[in-house]
């Protein structure tokens, strides 16, 4: 496809991040490929092969090795894209540690899919939070929009001098990677205004400039020099980010704010979600609010570093949260959720219930009735477990499924 | 794939030890084992390779070479991760490329891309990603230390380690006498089956024909191997002024052949003339003690004999 200038086309999650990357002015793609991401490196290997992006993209063995290659490419001055998902996140995690501590600027794209064991296609986010602590930027998408945006302004946060770090763009497998939405395609030139192409701004491997990157460190205050230089840098972010969203917004006309505050300022039921899903949540508030019942949404899409303080201010005085979270760690609970407690638990005008829902594992929908068993959970008194959605439909299409494999209802196990 | 030597080296070799490069590549005074026969190796190959390289290092002993703020190298260092030295080789060398090309920067910025990474590495978890690398035609030089055991952690087993030889992981017992039981992998001929353009052995006991060895694959591009044998002290157990008498022995008992792989066709470039019995060479090492106290284990030696005849009986002129 040739670009056209600024227009709206329809694009899949997927192709909205090929589109980013390419807008990007990106030079290097090590790609390796995993469902649901796998469209997003073929969309780009075809068009460094017709000659659309110049640079290279090379077939890399697993994502440990293209997540080193793309670390390794970045410390030697070019502009790195690369994408992945689940299980490929896993593979990958000693690298992505390792290329966050190398303090490198680069963007990935992660398409959610829940992880094994049991081995499924669809999403939940228990993949990209597996991330949470590398120190990694990450931004989580709700539309294609989004996704192709923010990993124009990726670029801009990740060469920051004051940060230096690789930016993750989340979107969720299925539901976004593979549905269709309208894109407004700026003119390159445009972006390239807002984006320049990327001078480094940290000094790279080349023969005049001979340095050793990575070196072992010993003693724990030198270790923590590195480390807390790392926090420091990735807590840049928030301001940096507030800058950078003006300036896309002045120039592009759409505003990212690090959270979205939907029809959050009277509201007495707030949920609080990201990603996909959060369109649901935001068709809920509508019908809630035309049952005139005062609901609203807070969606969390700049996830790390954590925006705990315009977290708070946005809860403040909303005397009713539920918190989604589409991820569970298991004998713990949610993984947000304790995140969110953190962040308000020393305001006088936090909320008076902030309740721990788990749903949208596996890609499980969550349905209008699962918000109104929130709202009901929500109107009791404040209790520790947090709400599964998970009810008897989902236990009935359980059940069937195994009848027809011949198992009785009775031999279920608990 | 074939591989282009011009005429000129031939004439260009090494041919005593004052004809090597006076300059050190690499400073003294690392963190790494007095007597380390890999340093040593290393050493030599840097000498004949000079600044102008970046060197991606696994984890293993030679990430003490560089300790925050220090560095020996004159030329560039990334430590990486035990798996991942090769891939961001692959990256170095990918993001110059694209920089030379798309961005216009001078060749004389070029490095040349080194990965250095222990027998355990190598033959372990990094092999898969170094495969990948070959098939890719990989621009690079890979320097395998091989002190045939995880020698930073203390000493135990790899895919390398030989058989009759003690480690931490591997131990004599009355219900396994020998240690390691299992034979070096064939790295070597792990690589041969990729066809790359130049696979070699070395040791830091052989510095003419290690410095020969690099100053061939330096013309040359695409993958090229280097495996050193690399004696060590602390792990094979013996005084560390002994280094070079230990890598001798592996030569002259017929161990660890000294051969190169060009042009599809193997030759072996120190060809022990009357290999010497294995035990003199194990006798003096602490890994092979249980070999020959307190009961001397005559079976075992025997089959570290008849291996070692059998690899050279393959190639008797």
């Amino acid at each position: 496809m040739e670009l056209t200038g600024k227009k709206q086309i329809m694009l899949t999650g997927n192709k909205a991040a090929a589109w980013g990357a390419r807008l990007a002015g990106v030079d290097y793609v090590p790609a390796f490929p995993i469902t649901p991401q796998t469209e997003i490196v073929e969309t780009l290997s075809q068009w460094f092969a017709d000659g659309h992006m110049h640079g290279k993209y090379t077939n890399m063995d697993s994502e440990h090795s293209m997540f080193m290659a793309a670390g390794a490419a970045a410390a030697s001055g070019v502009r790195v894209f690369t994408a992945s998902s689940s299980q490929g996140i896993l593979y990958g995690l000693e690298a992505l540690h390792t290329i966050a501590g190398w303090r490198v600027p680069l963007v990935l794209v992660n398409v959610s899919r829940a992880l094994a064991t049991p081995i499924t296609l669809e999403p939940d986010h228990n993949d990209v939070l597996s991330l949470r602590d590398t120190g990694i930027i990450q931004l989580h998408a709700e539309t294609a929009q989004e996704v192709f945006d923010y990993i124009l302004m990726a670029y801009r946060i990740a060469e920051d001098p004051e940060v230096c770090l690789p930016v993750l763009v989340n979107l969720d497998g299925f539901y976004l990677s593979f549905t269709r939405e309208p894109v407004v395609i700026p003119d390159e030139a445009e972006v390239r205004e807002f984006l320049p192409l990327f001078k480094p701004s940290q000094p790279v491997f080349q023969a005049s400039e001979p340095m050793a990157r990575a070196s072992a460190v010993f003693g724990g205050g030198n270790y923590s020099y590195f480390k807390i230089q790392h926090h420091l840098a990735a807590q840049n972010v928030v301001n940096i980010y507030r800058k950078i969203t003006q300036e896309f917004s002045d120039r592009f006309g759409r505003f990212y704010d690090a959270v979205e505050r939907y029809r959050l300022d009277d509201a007495e039921y707030v949920f609080v979600m990201s990603n996909s899903f959060a369109t649901k949540g935001k068709a809920a508030v509508q019908h809630l609010r035309k049952n005139g019942i005062k609901a609203g949404l807070l969606k969390l899409s700049l996830l790390r570093p954590f925006p705990s303080q315009i977290i708070a201010e946005a809860l403040a005085q909303r005397p009713k949260v539920a918190v989604i979270d589409q991820n569970l760690a298991p004998g713990m609970g949610g993984i947000l959720y304790p995140e969110i407690l953190k962040a308000v638990y020393r305001r006088e005008d936090r909320p008076q219930h902030l309740l721990s829902v788990i749903g949208g594992l596996g890609g499980r929908d969550i349905r209008a009735g699962d918000f109104m068993n929130i709202l009901q959970r929500l109107d009791e008194e404040p209790g520790d477990d947090p709400l599964f959605l998970f009810d008897e439909k989902d236990l009935k299409q359980f059940d069937q499924l195994r009848q027809i494999a011949g198992f009785s209802r009775e031999a279920r196990v608990q | 794939m074939t591989a282009t030597i011009p005429d000129s080296l031939e004439e260009s070799k090494y041919k005593k030890v004052t004809d090597l490069n006076p300059e050190e590549e690499i400073a003294p005074g690392s963190a790494l084992c007095a007597g380390c026969g890999g340093l040593e190796g290393m050493r030599l190959a840097m000498k004949v390779l000079g600044e102008n390289t970046l060197t991606c290092n696994a984890a293993g002993c030679f990430t003490l070479i560089s300790v925050y703020p220090f560095t020996p190298l004159k030329g560039s260092w990334l430590y990486t991760t035990m798996s991942g030295p090769v891939p961001a080789a692959q990256g170095v060398r990918d993001a110059l490329d694209i920089r030379m090309h798309k961005h216009g920067l001078p060749e004389k910025e070029d490095l040349q891309v080194i990965v250095v990474a222990g027998d355990g590495s190598t033959n372990d978890m990094g092999l898969s990603p170094t495969s990948a690398a070959i098939h890719r035609n990989l621009d690079f030089i890979y320097f395998c230390y091989d002190n045939e055991a995880y020698g930073n952690t203390g000493f135990q087993q790899s895919g390398a380690s030989p058989l009759g030889s003690h480690t931490m992981t591997s131990p004599d017992t009355p219900e396994h006498p020998a240690g390691s039981e299992r034979t070096k992998k064939d790295l070597f001929g792990i690589w041969m089956a990729h066809n790359p353009p130049y696979i070699a052995t070395v040791s830091p006991r052989e510095p003419i024909d290690l410095s020969n060895k690099f100053k061939k694959a330096k013309a040359m591009k695409g993958p090229r191997l280097f495996i050193c044998l690399s004696p060590c002290p602390t792990g094979w157990g013996f005084d560390p002024k002994d280094t070079h008498l230990i890598a001798k022995l592996a030569v002259d008992t017929g161990i660890f052949p000294i051969k190169e792989f060009v042009d599809g066709k193997v030759t072996h470039t120190k060809r022990p003339h009357k290999r010497l019995p294995v035990e003199k060479y194990l006798e003096r090492q602490k890994r092979f003690h249980h070999l020959f106290a307190p009961k001397r284990r005559d079976d075992i030696i025997a089959q570290i004999q008849s291996n070692v005849d059998a690899y050279w009986e393959q190639y008797d002129e």
